[in-house]
C-alpha cells in the first residue's frame, strides 16, 4: 500500500509530507519503546506509536522509516515537525488507539516483520 | 574513497532532546559518500543506541568515528557510572533505566543487543565509577 492508503484506512490526518503520499509502504511496526523499533530493520516501513517526542523522529530517521503514525490523537511539536520535513519522513495522526490502528492496517494486508530472534 | 578519515563528536550530558545528533550527522555523511544504504543504516542504528545510552545512563561523552575503505569503526567513551556486569547488560530485556526514562521510550533493554546485532564487532570495556568505552565495527562488505 502507499502512505495515502494508510491515511484513508486510519481516518488519519497529514501533519507532514502530504507530497510524499504516493510512497510505497511494505511493512509496519507498532511500539512505544524505541529500541524495540530499532530491532526491526525492513525497507519502506511505517511506525505506529503513542510516544510523542523528538526521539521518535530520530528513530525513524535511523531506520529509513517512510512514515510515522501517531495514535490516540497525539500531535508532534514544532521541532519534531521540522526534523521530519528535513529528513523527508511523513507524519500522520489518528484518533485510533494502537491496537485498533494496527488491526485496521493488518486487515488490509499490511504485515509486520518476522518473529524476533536474538 | 581511498583515505581514512576520523570524525569526532561531543555528546552533551542531560540533553535528551539533542541525543542522536551525532548519529544523524554520521548518517548523512556516509550517505553523501555513497556508502551502501544497508551499511549506513546498520552504523546509524548501532551508533544511535550507543549515543542514547551515553545520555541516559552516563553523562554524555565523546564519539570518534573512523571511516576507511574496509570498515567503519565507532569508539564511544563516557565517564559515567560504568557497567557492573557486562554479560548481564548484554541480555535482551535487561535494563536499569528508571521509570522516567521508560516514559521517554527507552529502557526496553534492547540497545546493547541491537548494537551487537547490527555490527560485525562489539567490544565493551567498563569500570565502575570510571566509565565505559564501547568499540563497534561495521565492515564495508
Ligand atoms: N554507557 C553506559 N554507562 C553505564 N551503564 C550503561 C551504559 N550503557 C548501558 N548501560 C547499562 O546496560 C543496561 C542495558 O543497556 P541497553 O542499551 O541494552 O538497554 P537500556 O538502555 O536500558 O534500554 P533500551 O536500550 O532498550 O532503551 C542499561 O540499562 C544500563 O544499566
Ligand atoms: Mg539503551
Amino acid at each position: 500500500m502507499i502512505i495515502e492508503d494508510i491515511m484513508e484506512i486510519l481516518g488519519a490526518k497529514f501533519i507532514v509530507g502530504e507530497e510524499w503520499k504516493n510512497k510505497e509502504v511494505h511493512t509496519a511496526c507498532g511500539s512505544d519503546m524505541m529500541s524495540d523499533v530499532l530491532a526491526f530493520m525492513k525497507d519502506q516501513s511505517v511506525l505506529l506509536t503513542g510516544l510523542c517526542n523528538p526521539q521518535v523522529i530520530r528513530t525513524a530517521e535511523m531506520m529509513d522509516i517512510v512514515c510515522v503514525v501517531f495514535v490516540r490523537g497525539k500531535l508532534p511539536d514544532e521541532s519534531m515537525i521540522e526534523m521530519a520535513k528535513e529528513k523527508e519522513i511523513a507524519i500522520l495522526t489518528t484518533g485510533h488507539r494502537m491496537f485498533s490502528a494496527c488491526g485496521l492496517l493488518y486487515e488490509k494486508g499490511l504485515r509486520g516483520g518476522p518473529t524476533y530472534r536474538e | 574513497m581511498s583515505d581514512t578519515i576520523t570524525i569526532s563528536y561531543e555528546v552533551p550530558a542531560n540533553d535528551f532532546t539533542r541525543a542522536g545528533e551525532a548519529s544523524s550527522s554520521i548518517k548523512s555523511k556516509l550517505k553523501k559518500m555513497g556508502v551502501d544504504p544497508q551499511i549506513v543504516r546498520k552504523v546509524a542504528i548501532a551508533m544511535y543506541e550507543g549515543e542514547i545510552n551515553m545520555v541516559i545512563h552516563a553523562t554524555g561523552g565523546k564519539i570518534d568515528v573512523t571511516i576507511s575503505p574496509e570498515e567503519i569503526e565507532m569508539i564511544l567513551v563516557d565517564h559515567g557510572p560504568g557497567i557492573e556486569d557486562i554479560d548481564l547488560a548484554m541480555q535482551a530485556g535487561y535494563s536499569t533505566a528508571p521509570d522516567n526514562i521508560r516514559t521517554l521510550g527507552f529502557g526496553a533493554g534492547m540497545g546493547l543487543p541491537n548494537m551487537k546485532k547490527y555490527t560485525d564487532e562489539l567490544r565493551i570495556e567498563s569500570k565502575l565509577g570510571v566509565g565505559t568505552t564501547v568499540i563497534m565495527k561495521v565492515k564495508m562488505e
